[in-house]
């Protein structure tokens, strides 16, 4: 099972602030996950549709969408940070 | 080996407490280089509420707390950053450099400073007096500053 991370205005809109889900079929990397994601409609289209406006971070650390990914990773999504 | 302390915490700090700590059995410490930030308003703002990532937020601290030891050379450095709800006019963030010479410590302090806007996983919602509340959008001038200083690594 993959671990999914939902923060800041990402989580607002989908409702969540995370799910487990099983690596969708042929699903190797980052990109392949927000596929799936974004075929559910809803929300979920509205926001990976537009894979611009997210940051990811696969195991907490920074990825790009061609990260690959394995069962049992924990893969956060979110907005550009703003700290300080 | 330099000292470095990373806290996220939703309590307020004490710069001079932290100084102390921070300079403790150091001999060879010529200068501490301090930044606080804090919560300005305007606009109508009441408060920011802060949110992380626990976990990654402390390790993306401690990977630029090191990195700024390694490259200017610091004797340690404290980074502390709230989350919660603060009010404008709280102190936020506090980053404190330590090094034999005041220029070290104050460029470790900017460059500090400049990735944890940009690279650690917090993020801001405004809240106004009027009810209205917004996410901070990342601003563009935050990523030019960083990109001055290069790669994290030293």
């Amino acid at each position: 099972m993959l671990r999914i991370l939902y923060f800041a205005w990402l989580r607002d809109r989908l409702g969540r602030s995370g799910e487990t889900l099983p690596v969708p079929q042929g699903a190797h990397c980052v990109q392949d996950l927000i596929a799936a994601l974004n075929a559910r409609g809803g929300e979920y289209a509205a926001i990976f549709a537009r894979p611009e406006l997210i940051r990811v971070a696969v195991n907490q650390s920074f990825a790009t969408i061609a990260a690959p990914i394995a069962a049992h990773d924990e893969i956060a999504f979110f907005p550009p940070v703003t700290g300080g | 080996m330099p000292r470095v302390t990373i806290r996220v915490q939703a309590e307020a700090f004490d710069s001079a407490h932290e100084t102390a700590l921070l300079l403790r059995g150091h001999e060879d410490v010529g200068g501490v280089a301090a930044f606080t930030g804090i919560v300005r308003g305007g606009g109508g703002l009441m408060a920011l509420e802060l949110e992380h990532y626990p976990g990654m937020t402390e390790s993306m601290m401690r990977r630029i707390a090191e990195s700024a030891c390694a490259r200017f050379g610091l004797v340690g450095c404290t980074v502390i950053h709230r989350v919660g709800r603060l009010a404008v006019g709280m102190p936020i963030v506090l980053v404190l450099c330590a090094a034999a010479h005041r220029g070290a410590a104050q460029d470790g302090t900017a460059f500090m400073m400049d990735w944890l806007k940009t690279s650690a996983p917090f993020w801001k919602r405004e809240e106004f007096e009027n009810g209205h509340s917004a996410w901070v959008e990342p601003r563009a001038q935050d990523e030019a500053a960083k990109a001055r200083w290069g790669s994290l690594t030293a």
